[in-house]
């Protein structure tokens, strides 16, 4: 029940207990008590909503910014990543193979604050040795959600 | 002017899908739950290998019985899930879908006064074809109580001198039933006792919902009287591409292949190239949407338990066969009147046969979202008609 009750909350986590165990075949208890386990365990670690902003009036400015560091005795790439991911403004923070180390995702109200946050805050801490940052100009697709997605029924109405 | 038309074809009863069709397409805001083909689009990675093979220029026709390639992936894919062995050589013809394989199968073992049995509710053409090649139908009612599975009685009642073909369709389309191992061993001892040719039907094998589908050529002594027919629309969503195959005895294989290659020369090449892919990559993508469609089977079963609406728990294909007896309405009647007033299109069941009188078939090739709002509107009408 596990993978099938992960896959359909991925997707849609705004689903109800009562609904989930009937598509699952199971209890309303049952679904209960293992999204209870999932949470507890840290599998499911939070419910997010996916927003397009770019439909809204709020001005957002997204960043990848390719991280270049040097792994710290003892601590590798972790205590570094925790410097860069405490501040609010990034969104996440990944550990890569090759050519470079951290891709870290940034969100602020304009180009200039991400400028800022890169001159500022990034690149003057110790270990980073060099970035280079992407803007981000559109979105197509998103945690596996297409953004603007036109799905019509075309097939026949009534068919053997 | 003297009428040029065929007495046989004349003959043949309209299909009540169609006429049913011509409401349905009239209303314009109607949701429809009577599709008999997946909601899902054919996987990415089959569509890319399709466009691939065009941009390839492999344009032209394959060898009759379909490509080399795809009758060995065929072979293994049967092997894989059934345990049967067909020799990819002269055991498995590539089709115009699995209802090609139903025509030329027939044509190819039916001789004039034959009889072919057909047990009804079932897939709409199976009684043309039968027909068309010179057959006699014998029409097995299946029953409700028995879960529309073939019962061995039925088929002796409905056994004569003159049977040749028995037609198996299972998982069926529109009732959902399936046919489990000791069933069909039941059934394969009577046909064996008889030797009787068994035309099986596992279009829908992939979609089952409690144990893996079982063929009954892989049954003892079954195979070199079985005409297997599977093909890739439901399994891979791939209905538009019209593919499916046939497997069986070599002589049976030849002649069928002698009428396609009459007829249809070779099914579509860019279709048989995507197939490749389909059988060597498509598990995964295959148990997403069993997994799908067991959700939406789970949430209409429950739904119907709500509204106090009588039906058996289907198993297989993606159609729930609700009983609609209580209301003293043919199914027809029902129909109609659920789609004037609610604006839900449904097939009557007696579009699979007379049998299916006093049954719906409900479709769950749609999404969660969409069957909710239809299933709110079949309550809202099966109360009005409860009070």
């Amino acid at each position: 029940m596990r993978d099938e009750l992960l896959s359909i909350l991925e997707k849609n986590s705004r689903i109800d207990f009562k609904e989930l165990a009937v598509l699952l075949g199971v209890t309303e208890e049952q679904v209960l008590n293992e999204i209870s386990k999932l949470e507890k365990e840290n599998i499911i670690c939070a419910y997010h909503t996916l927003i397009n902003w770019e439909k809204t009036d709020i001005e957002k400015v997204s960043a990848l910014i390719e991280v270049k560091v040097t792994p710290q005795r003892g601590q590798g790439f972790d205590r570094i990543a925790e410097r860069i991911y405490n501040y609010p403004e990034v969104k996440s923070v990944y550990l890569l193979s090759g050519g470079y180390d951290l891709l870290v995702t940034l969100e602020e109200k304009s180009l200039k604050e991400i400028a800022a946050f890169v001159s500022d805050k990034l690149s003057t801490l110790d270990s980073v040795l060099s970035t280079a940052t992407h803007f981000i100009l559109k979105k197509y697709k998103d945690h596996g959600t297409i953004i603007n997605a036109t799905s019509k029924d075309e097939r026949e109405v009534i068919t053997p | 002017m003297k009428n040029f038309l065929s007495d046989t074809v004349t003959g043949l009863k309209p299909s009540g899908i169609r006429r049913f069709f011509d409401i349905v397409s009239e209303m314009k805001d109607a949701i429809s739950l009577g599709v008999g083909e997946p909601d899902f689009d054919t996987p990415w990675f089959i569509r890319d290998e399709g466009i691939y093979s065009l941009e390839r220029g492999r344009t032209f026709y394959t060898s009759n019985a379909g490509l080399k390639e795809l009758r060995e992936e065929i072979s293994n894919y049967i092997k894989r899930k059934q345990g049967i062995t067909y020799c990819a050589d002269n055991e498995i013809v590539v089709t115009v879908g699995g209802s090609e394989a139903i025509d030329i199968g027939l044509r190819a073992v039916i001789n004039p006064q034959d009889e072919v049995i057909i047990p009804q509710p079932s897939y709409v053409s199976y009684e043309p074809c039968a027909i068309l090649a010179g057959a006699k139908p014998v029409i097995i009612n299946l029953r409700a109580e028995n879960e529309f599975r073939l019962q061995c009685e039925e088929l002796l009642n409905a056994i004569t001198d003159k049977t040749k073909v028995l037609i198996l369709p299972y998982p069926n389309n529109p009732t959902g039933a399936i046919m489990e191992r000791d069933n069909l061993e039941q059934i394969a001892q009577i046909v064996k006792e008889k030797d009787i040719l068994v035309m099986s039907d596992e279009i829908y094998s992939e979609l089952t919902y409690k144990d893996k589908h079982v063929s009954i050529a892989a049954l003892e002594g079954m195979k070199e009287r079985t005409i297997l027919i599977n093909g890739f629309s439901k399994a891979y969503a791939m209905t538009g591409w019209r593919l499916g195959y046939a497997c069986g005895p070599a002589d049976i294989i030849a002649q069928m292949t002698k009428i396609h290659q009459f007829a249809i020369m070779c099914a579509p090449t860019t279709s048989q190239y995507a197939a490749v892919q389909a059988l060597k990559k498509g598990d995964e993508e295959v148990t997403k949407m069993r997994q799908s469609y067991n959700q939406r089977r789970r949430f209409l079963m429950e739904a119907f338990k709500e509204m106090g609406l009588e039906c058996f728990e289907p198993y297989g294909a993606f159609y729930v066969f609700p009983c609609i007896k209580e209301f003293n309405m043919t199914s027809e009647e029902f129909a109609t009147q659920l789609l004037m007033e609610e604006k839900v299109a449904v097939v009557p069941g007696t579009a699979f046969g007379d049998c299916g009188e006093g049954y719906l078939r409900i479709s769950y090739a749609y999404s969660l979202e969409n069957l909710k709002i239809a299933l709110q509107r079949i309550k809202n009408f099966v109360e009005k008609l409860k009070s």
